[in-house]
């Protein structure tokens, strides 16, 4: 397979993941104000940083409000990460690698990007937000199901999951970093409202609400905190996604029958993942944890671009 | 030929009644009620969008994307047109690469002086550098679109030869594949010679011309200037039927000798390059060094036989507007036979008495670049206002040898379906030639472009044209 291949792969599965990933934030969002009564621009402050995109956004607005942030992340060309633009980027790099994919999974991303340019042609109004966000969350839903159901298992079907999985860990260790504070014991915080809905949405940015509740999991941060981050039957948990990641990487060093540096990085991330647990994670500091993980997701995703030769 | 009599029309002739080739599915279209065909033009339309078959269109920044109109009437012709068109073609292209291969070599028929000298010397897309090169199996045009124009029962025409890069080709599987959905019945119906086996043929074609340096099975590559190409959608199409790979120039460089892409397991050698490039891109070392999409050092390997490159470079010349006007003499050189298939009759307008008639009769002509193509910069005169022939006059004083000119021919109709009913438009047609030491291989059928416009007569689809599928019935 070319390394542009495989680049392109890695990426277009990336922005389909980080599109969906989006939409899920402004989901989040808006139900704080829905559910609030005090001034929310904290709380989409937040959603702008856990888009990383809060730096840009200021310098072309000046104040944080709720249908500019809304519009920002949903439509708006000039931000890289926004839905369409990420929806464009994964179209463009799946034109890159046709070759590479079904007629399923590229009508399927076609569609995507067909519907959404229609959909996200003018902004959108808080009647019809919802209607949206569950359009991105379908979308998302019919790539995946072609891919699944008719990708060769191969090294192609292999470099889509490994951009998706890093994609979802740096998505969802930016929301716990965003709110770690919120999951930080606090004297003056504890048993408050806010928390709650702060717990809530937290869980919601990552799709995770209702398996939580379905545990019976008592709420609080450490739950919440040990759900997400080590729970591996979730399939959103950023220790799942490093099984994946790990297993994927495996098989890539079978096919080719050769061992890569990335398998080594994903290998040590996975198993400080595996040996620890939530109440060493907040002994030595949740926003340090984190961070770590963060910065080795990073270093991750830039060896197995050179491990594979993405670029000249 | 006279621009006053009525156009042929290739699905009624001259009367009411069908001709042969169209009766049969003339007879289903009667049966048919148009909001039907209505609702199935629709639903083709949307398969396009679905499926992407979309092209660029060079010059407009707003929907870059668009697709080409397509008309659910075939295009039919019968076995024994198809014969007389198919021989014809064989003739001309096995002419056009003995052409190439003389004028690179010996120039016998510039010694001979069928052809000026200086109509090759001084030609830009004449390549000094393929001087003496020979190509893998003696192939110049692996690939060849003869564009084919009809003016009655027995009459046709090779309006141009495109020997560089036709395209067009995945329009005319596609085509078939939309037909098939969409009116499955007609197929039962009708015996038609299927176009599907192409991309096959293709890739054993090239198979065929695998250079020197390749041992085993040939490793085949489609090299495309990229996404925003006008015509990426039929690179990508054409890499994944025939399993070849699709790269850029940035995939490739030369290592070891070779020309090899850059895999996830390291570089490996290509053997047979079919370019989407043209010429002057190939070779940042060798032609214009500024050419970010081909491949530094890519004709040195070519020249040792460390690759074949399909087209080869330097085939241009034969495709050239001023080089056509000689290829009746060109298929008499080479094969020793009148040609079978007629040019359009052509004015040179580097030659001074031909440039003095074409001067006083623009409003009857059609003027041409030399090297133009896709509608582009071109002057129908019967259409064009009184300005713009005058302004056409100013460029064609100021560069004569830049342009030809031809009659305006009343090109042959075929039906398109509109909302009315049947109404006659203009077409042409384009058959594939595949070019191998095996031989010549011409897939029954092609892309038949129409002028969607009433009346109109170029069938361009960067000018508003649109396509037809094209039935080559097999008795």
């Amino acid at each position: 397979m070319l390394g542009k291949t495989a680049g392109g792969l890695f990426w277009m599965c990336r922005y389909l993941e980080r599109s969906a990933n989006n939409a899920r934030l402004i989901e989040a969002g808006s139900r704080m104000t829905m559910t609030r009564s005090a001034p929310d621009d904290a709380e989409w402050e937040s959603v702008l940083s856990t888009a990383n995109v809060k730096e840009m956004f200021l310098q072309t607005h000046e104040h944080v409000k709720r249908s500019d942030v809304i519009d920002y992340i949903l439509r708006d060309r000039s931000n890289p990460s926004s839905v369409m633009s990420v929806v464009e980027a994964a179209r463009n790099n799946a034109r890159v690698v046709r070759v590479a994919l079904t007629r399923e999974v590229w009508e399927a991303v076609n569609d995507t990007w067909m519907k959404l340019k229609d959909a996200l042609s003018q902004r959108v109004s808080d009647a019809d937000l919802p209607n949206v966000l569950e359009l991105i969350r379908q979308q998302s839903a019919q790539v995946r199901g072609a891919l699944h159901g008719t990708m060769l298992r191969n090294d192609i079907f292999n470099f889509c999951r490994i951009g998706t999985f890093t994609e979802r860990a740096d998505n969802v260790a930016r929301i716990l970093d965003v709110k770690y504070f919120v999951l930080l014991p606090s004297v003056s915080m504890v048993g408050s409202t806010i928390d709650n809905f702060q717990w809530e949405a937290i869980l919601r940015s990552a799709a995770a609400e209702r398996s939580f509740a379905w545990l019976n999991k008592e709420s609080g941060p450490r739950a919440i905190a040990e759900f997400l981050i080590l729970d591996q039957r979730l399939p959103r948990s950023i220790a799942f996604c490093y099984s994946n990641l790990s297993r994927n990487l495996g098989y890539l060093e079978q096919e080719y029958g050769e061992a890569r540096p990335s398998r080594e990085l994903c290998e040590a991330t996975l198993s400080r993942l595996i040996s620890t647990d939530v109440e060493t994670i907040f002994d030595g500091g949740l926003h340090e944890f984190i961070q770590s993980i963060l910065q080795s997701n990073n270093a991750l995703g830039l060896q197995i671009e050179k491990d594979y030769r993405f670029y000249a | 030929m006279s621009k006053d009599k009525q156009p042929f029309d290739e699905m009624f002739g001259t009367g009411d009644e069908p001709r042969e080739p169209y009766k049969s599915y003339h007879k289903w279209f009667e049966g048919e009620q148009n909001a039907r065909l209505r609702r199935k033009a629709e639903e083709a339309e949307q398969a396009f969008r679905r499926t992407g078959i979309t092209f660029n269109v060079y010059g407009r920044e707003e929907a870059n994307e668009r697709l080409i109109p397509f008309d659910i009437v075939p295009h039919v012709l019968s076995k024994r047109e198809w014969q007389k068109l198919s021989e014809g073609i064989e003739q001309r292209v096995r002419a056009l690469n003995a052409f190439l291969h003389d004028i690179y070599h010996r120039q016998e028929i510039l010694k001979a002086g069928r052809i000026p000298a200086h109509m090759i010397s001084n030609n830009e897309a004449y390549l000094p550098k393929m001087i003496g090169v020979e190509p893998p199996g003696s192939i110049y045009t692996h690939i060849v679109g003869t564009d084919i124009v009809r003016t009655g029962e027995d009459e046709f025409f090779v309006l141009e030869d495109n020997a560089r890069t036709p395209s067009g080709v995945s329009y005319m599987l596609e085509n078939r594949e939309t037909m098939f959905e969409m009116f499955p019945e007609l197929f039962i119906q009708n015996r038609v010679c299927p176009v599907s086996t192409y991309p096959k043929r293709l890739r054993r074609s090239l198979a065929a011309c695998a250079p020197p340096a390749c041992d085993g099975k040939p490793v085949i590559a489609v090299l495309t200037p990229g996404i925003h190409n006008s015509a990426y959608f039929e690179h990508a199409f054409l890499a994944d039927e025939m399993g070849a790979e699709l790269v850029e120039g940035h995939d490739l460089r030369v290592v070891n000798g070779r020309v090899a892409m850059r895999t996830t397991q390291g570089y490996t050698a290509v053997d047979v390059l079919y370019r989407r490039v043209d010429d002057a891109f190939l070779d940042p070392l060798n032609f214009n060094p500024d050419s970010m999409l081909g491949v530094p050092g890519i004709l040195d390997v070519y020249r040792a036989g460390g690759i074949t490159i399909a087209n080869a470079p330097g085939t241009g010349i034969s495709d050239d507007k001023a080089i056509y006007s000689y290829m009746p003499d060109i298929v008499e050189f080479y094969t020793g036979e009148k040609a079978k298939l007629p040019n359009v009759p052509t004015w040179r307008c580097s030659e001074p008495d031909s440039l003095a008639y074409v001067l006083d009769n623009l409003s009857e002509l059609v003027v041409k670049e030399v090297h133009g193509s896709g509608g582009y910069g071109m002057l129908v005169g019967p259409a064009a206002s009184r300005k713009e022939i005058a302004d056409f006059r100013a460029k064609l004083k100021a560069k004569p040898d830049g342009y030809i000119a031809q009659p305006t021919l009343a090109l042959s109709t075929v039906p398109i379906f509109t909302n009315k009913g049947l109404a006659p438009r203009h077409v042409d047609l384009r058959p594939f030639v595949l070019v191998s030491p095996n031989g010549i291989d011409i897939t029954p059928g092609g892309l038949t472009r129409v002028a969607l416009k009433k009346g109109s007569l170029v069938v361009n689809s960067s000018q508003g044209g649109g396509t037809k599928d094209t039935w080559v019935l097999e008795s």
